[in-house]
């Protein structure tokens, strides 16, 4: 096959016949541990010297299939699934940050992000500083000589920023550092990170991936082009690693050396493995993703449109608008369709938002995005009631904004549940 | 002919023809990066003959076969010369390895040399620089997916064969 469309790869990159029985779907392999065929072949394995699966903590054969999935669909060259969105970040900044490391990010992360970087990222010794994305010379003048990483999310959640990911991948890389990018809610069908420059990405499979609610996963996909040698110092790629005998990553596995030293070391000892259950779960969703995403984006801007209209609501930010501040970012960066993630403003505030979400009937008050039902949450009373009222109306989440996730129901419903609930205010 | 990318058609049609890989640059040493390709191509049925001046004068023997001084010392055919050499020590290995009839010259991970390339291109040699065989091995056969390596195969066959 000359070069396989992105249909094709959604749902055949990394799958083929099980070797053993012929099965044609990918076996759910819920195993923990594999046999050693002898001492040699063990350490072998052991050592990294054959490819093989040991313990389903390093490797599994049903995530093996989602990694590469994700890999193919992202364009990247590998990838490391692990149990969650944030422990794909825990994963991936392990393996580049040391104890006094820095990392420049947005600050309208998805308020989680911005507690897990604030908090407990602080309890590694590795610092952030958040900036305005909407500049990318922001990020310039915040990275300092120990700063080795830059990350934003492709399209903001809940905000509805869009990135300049091109133009902050540039910055990254005259720093010396990789670009790390959220993808969680584009998808590789909307946006290719790393067609604009990012170096890694990171996805939430939770969100749209997987795109029915009903598993956890994350992704973290290596583009294979950092040249981590020549960049501000990786020591735990580039250096001889204590715990595989002074075996060095980058030497030994060229393009793949991120990848493999993120998996060999960091999910190793950390542990957050992800569940073959689970893997087959988000690969059974990533088959429909094109259709899923198509229907997704037409939806929400339907209800969009229809909510700008709408004399309850004050505005509504969904780069999708022609209007929107973002759209022409979306216009080159997600093409075709921005999503189906957006906020908009409820004349009447906290309150207002609140009760909003309490009158809904059709549409589920949840924290979580990317189902095929319809979502809608008051980020200020919830997922980002953690940040300080300023941090709050940085990332977007202001006490006025209600965030929806539009799903695949039919349009018509989506749109008659919102008007009575608003009209109930 | 272009050597920034190679069709998996050409990369599968060396392994394929492939039977004794003498390996430039051997290490004895397990943590060594020529240590893994060779263990790993051992496995996958191809004789892989080490050559490495200095362990060849202490007699050391790597993963059972004894290290050759030279290419021109090895007793037997050679299919294949594995470059695990810095850039600049190829052109010499390739002029070798045209004198020993050698049908292909490998260059390792991070090791192009064009003129070498040319070389042995005019002599009739094929030719692969910044791969590793033991990766393409990996990719081909598509056991490096359970790393979670793209390994850009698309198949609805069971074999794994490459």
């Amino acid at each position: 096959m000359k070069k396989p469309g992105f249909e094709t790869l959604a749902i055949h990159a990394g799958a083929a016949p099980d070797p053993t029985t012929g099965a044609r779907a990918t076996p759910i392999y819920q195993t923990t541990a594999y046999v050693f065929d002898d001492v040699d072949q063990a350490a072998s394995l052991f050592n990294l010297q054959s490819f093989g699966n040991i313990y389903s903590r390093l490797t599994n054969p049903t995530n093996a299939v989602l990694e590469e999935r994700v890999a193919t669909l992202e364009g990247g060259r590998s990838a490391v699934a692990v149990a969650s969105g944030h422990a794909a970040q825990l994963v991936a900044f392990h393996t580049l940050m040391s104890p006094g490391d820095h990392i420049v990010a947005s600050r309208r992360l998805y308020g989680g992000s911005i507690t897990q970087f604030t908090h407990s990222f602080k309890r590694f010794g590795w610092d952030v500083t958040f900036v305005d994305p909407d500049d990318a010379d922001n990020f310039r003048q915040a990275a300092t000589p120990l700063t080795k990483a830059m990350f934003i999310e492709s399209l903001a959640n809940p905000g509805g920023v869009v990135c300049d990911i091109e133009a902050i991948g540039a910055v990254a890389h005259a720093a010396g550092v990789p670009l790390i990018v959220d993808n969680a809610m584009a998808t590789p069908y909307l946006c290719r990170p790393f067609e604009w420059g990012a170096d890694i990405v990171i996805h939430s499979a939770t969100k749209f991936l997987g795109g029915h609610g009903n598993s956890m996963a994350g992704i973290i996909v290596d583009s294979g082009k950092f040249d981590w040698s020549a960049g501000a110092g990786f020591p735990h790629v580039t250096e001889p690693v204590a715990s595989y005998h002074g075996l060095r990553f980058h030497e030994t596995f060229g393009d793949l050396a991120f990848a493999v030293a993120a998996r060999a070391v960091s999910l190793r000892d950390l542990g957050p493995a992800l569940s073959p259950f689970n893997a087959f779960l988000i690969l059974t969703g990533i088959e429909t993703l094109p259709l899923r995403m198509e229907r997704h984006c037409a939806n929400a801007l339907a209800v969009a449109q229809h909510l700008q209209a709408h004399p309850g609501v004050a505005w509504v930010s969904y780069a999708g608008l022609p209007l929107d501040p973002y759209h022409s970012l979306a216009q080159k960066y997600l093409p075709k369709g921005a999503g189906s993630v957006f906020t908009f403003g409820v004349t009447g505030g906290y309150a207002a938002g609140t009760r909003l979400v309490e009158s809904v009937e059709m549409i589920s008050h949840l924290a979580n995005i990317g189902d095929t039902r319809s979502l809608v949450i008051h980020p200020a009373s919830t997922t980002h009631r953690q940040l300080t009222p300023e941090q709050r109306i940085a990332a977007g989440a202001g006490d006025d904004v209600v965030r929806l996730s539009v799903g695949l129901e039919s349009v018509a419903d989506i749109i008659a549940d919102l008007d009575q609930a608003l009209a109930a205010l | 002919m272009d050597h920034s990318i190679y069709t998996d058609a050409y990369i599968r049609g060396i392994l394929r023809a492939t039977r004794v890989i003498a390996m430039v640059g051997a290490s004895a040493n397990w943590n060594r990066p020529s240590y893994f390709a060779m263990k790993y191509l051992q496995e996958k049925g191809y004789r892989v003959i080490p050559v490495n001046p200095k362990e060849a004068a202490a007699g050391t023997v790597i993963l059972g076969e004894k290290t050759c001084a030279t290419l021109s010392e090895i007793p037997v055919p050679v299919d294949m010369v594995d470059c695990f050499r810095a850039p600049d020590a190829i052109v010499p290995i390739a002029e070798e390895a045209i004198s020993i009839g050698t049908k292909v010259l490998w260059m390792q991970l991070g090791v192009v040399n064009e003129e070498a390339a040319r070389l042995a291109e005019a002599a009739g040699l094929k030719v692969v620089m910044n791969r590793c065989p033991k990766i393409e091995y990996g990719r081909l056969s598509r056991e490096i997916g359970w790393l979670g390596v793209n390994t850009g195969i698309i198949s609805s066959r069971r074999s794994r064969a490459i």
